[in-house]
């Protein structure tokens, strides 16, 4: 058994008959329901601490929710989780992150395999500038995952993950057309479709709906519920409504540090925290 | 600019009246701005155009014919074989027994030069582009970019002289050759001369990439190579191409340094090792001493002809498979 790798989303329940290489057996569940555990996270850019004594417990299967004011560090607290924020000089992190019950920040975790565990979908909508089934196919190709397949199980796996996203119907016709020619929601579809040939077991997004029209936010918003069970999904999002319809639990962010924790009802219906309260009325922009 | 800053600074201390009249100032300076700007547009039309009518009218009688007065009445016309002139590897226009007008051997001579040049030059002004935009730090990039700018900035003489003086008996050194003038020598000096221009315009083009593509591609788990030929490379394709041209054309008008380094003689070349010359470096280097209006002046300039024929070919290439890739990817 590779030890070097993240482990495995154990429940992986996805139907479609992909072959993941190097999947190995299931480990031994010992934080059955748990998907993110940080423990006492700091983390500097240059002197400015952007997270202070971040401790949480992200659960599986289910979506979460990070609200917060402007500049809290929701999106810092994210990036975190994929290592994303290493590409930036100046920053440091001390303190721990489990992800399946592995510490992202240990020596045998190399960023290329997290990644791989771990998807990101971006505020604005960011496909790369090659054609759409190159796209939905880029990751694959990168960890070579679907290197065995033949031309038409290449097709397949295009199919469904675009069929997952609700774009195939739309984009099946062009699949040969680059992808930054599509509409925003489109492009923003095919960001989260482009993770589901990897079998991601966390995906995180950063504000996906903020660049979309009203109907595109029902659209996007629709489809991160259908990723709910398969994937644990963590969404940073400003709007409050959004936060209301779209997640399980949430968790409330202030100046770097997490202020609370809990489900989504119980939040916006009793907040324990006055400051929670003070926010979800709106009274800190 | 400074202007700009100055008029900030007044208004934000108030400076009412200052800023009326600088006001006014600007309304009445717009229209003659406006006029000078119009004028440096299509002066820019206008030069291209002269220059070519003229160049194009000191080669007419070449092919059109000259005619000396041998004796009374008698008319000897002297005219170009355009044959001769296409496909003969033989230029000798000073014999006086029978010259011969072929610049075959001066087209090949040009482009085994460029084409190795661009050969050297498109590697190293692509991965000094990769590492100036992507490995290196902002302060390393400034220096790097300065030293770039001052590298463009060496006249080709200097060139010419670092290829007879360092170039030269290094290759004669390592070749066994007798001289170390040739294809080699030439364009691995023109390869140098091209990188400035490049870098910088690869540079620009990488650099132009939005980050978002660079975090898409880090995000999915590539590393930085994967993320650069995987990403990068298809995101600046235009730009890339663009230098590419551009650095061959630097190659094919570039005359003192491959005047100085070829060998300057008139060859078909078969190696490396040989030496040859160039359709810029022949016009260099024979118009001062041929007699105006004789039938050799004239040819030099259609020679001037086929280069400007070169060079719009490669421009005309350029802006159509630019166009053409951006075409490709937007259908
Ligand atoms: N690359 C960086 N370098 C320096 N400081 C940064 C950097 N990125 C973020 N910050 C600072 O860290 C703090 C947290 O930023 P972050 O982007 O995580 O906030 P956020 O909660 O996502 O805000 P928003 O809701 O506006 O997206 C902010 O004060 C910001 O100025
Ligand atoms: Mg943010």
């Amino acid at each position: 058994m590779s030890t070097s790798t993240i482990a495995p989303n154990p429940s992986t329940s996805n139907p479609e008959p992909i072959l993941q290489s190097g999947d190995p057996p299931s480990m031994p569940e010992t934080n059955d329901k748990l998907s993110i555990r940080v423990r006492d996270l700091n983390l500097w850019y240059g002197d400015f601490q952007a997270l202070k004594d971040v401790n949480i417990d992200i659960r599986k299967g289910i979506i979460t929710g990070l609200i917060g004011p402007s500049g809290c560090g929701k999106t810092t607290l994210l990036r975190c989780f994929n290592r994303i924020n290493e590409r930036y000089e100046g920053v440091k992190t001390t303190g721990d992150i489990e992800i399946l019950d592995k510490n992202i920040y240990d020596s045998d975790v190399t960023s290329r395999q997290l990644r791989r565990r771990i998807g990101m979908v971006f505020q604005r909508p960011n496909p790369l500038p090659i054609s759409i089934y190159d796209n939905v196919l880029f990751g694959a190709n990168l960890h070579k995952t679907h290197k065995q397949l033949t031309r038409r199980e290449r097709n397949d796996v295009v199919q469904q993950a675009l069929e997952q996203v609700a774009l195939w119907d739309t984009v099946k016709d062009k699949l040969k057309t680059r992808a930054t020619t599509l509409t925003l929601e489109q492009q923003q579809k095919l960001c989260i479709a482009r993770l589901i040939p990897l079998k991601p077991d966390v995906i995180l997004m950063d504000e996906p709906c903020s660049a979309l029209d009203a109907e595109g936010i029902e659209q996007v918003e629709g489809l991160i519920e259908s990723l709910r069970d398969d994937y644990t999904v963590v969404i940073v999002t400003h709007n409050m409504a959004q936060a209301r319809r779209a997640t399980d639990e949430c968790i409330f962010m202030l100046m770097g540090k997490i202020i609370e924790h809990s489900s989504t009802a119980d939040m916006f219906l009793n907040p324990r925290e006055e400051q929670t309260e003070m926010y979800i009325q709106g009274r800190y922009g | 600019m400074l202007l700009l800053l100055l008029l900030d600074r007044n208004t934000t201390k108030g400076n009412l009246s200052f800023r009326r009249s600088f006001q006014q100032l600007q309304d009445r300076l717009e229209p003659v701005v406006v006029g000078v700007i119009y004028i440096c547009g299509w002066s820019a039309i206008l030069f291209v155009i002269a220059i070519f009518v003229f160049v194009f009218k000191e080669s007419l009688p070449a092919i059109t014919g000259i005619g000396t007065e041998i004796a009374a009445g008698e008319i000897e016309v002297e005219q170009l074989d355009l044959v001769e002139f296409t496909t003969s590897p033989r230029w000798i226009p000073e014999s006086s027994k029978k010259p011969a007008f072929g610049i075959l051997a001066l087209i090949v001579g040009t482009l085994s030069v460029t084409f190795f040049s661009i050969l050297l030059a498109v590697p190293l002004g692509l991965g000094a582009a990769v590492y100036v935009s992507e490995f290196a730090g902002n302060k390393t990039r400034e220096i790097l970019k300065i030293l770039i700018e001052l590298l463009a900035a060496i006249p080709s003489v200097v060139w010419g002289f670092i290829g007879i003086v360092i170039m030269n008996p290094l290759i004669t050194n390592l070749s066994g050759e007798a001289v170390g003038l040739n294809i080699l020598n030439a364009g691995i000096v023109l390869a140098l001369m091209s990188v400035p221009i490049i870098v910088s315009v690869s540079e620009d083009a990488l650099r132009a990439v939005p980050d978002s593509f660079r975090e898409a591609g880090l995000a999915m788990g590539a590393n930085r190579w994967e993320m650069i030929y995987k990403v990068l490379f298809p995101a600046a394709k235009n730009g890339l191409l663009a230098a590419v041209l551009l650095g061959i054309g630097r190659g094919i008008g570039e005359t003192m340094a491959v005047l100085m380094c070829t060998g300057h003689s008139v060859n078909m070349p078969t190696s490396l090792f040989d030496p040859v010359r160039t359709l810029t470096a022949t016009i260099a280097a024979e118009l001062g001493e041929a007699v105006r209006g004789d039938l050799h002046y004239h040819t030099l300039f259609l020679i001037g002809v086929v280069l400007f024929a070169f060079a719009f070919i490669i421009n005309l290439t350029a802006d159509l498979v630019v166009k053409g890739v951006r075409d490709q990817s937007n259908v």
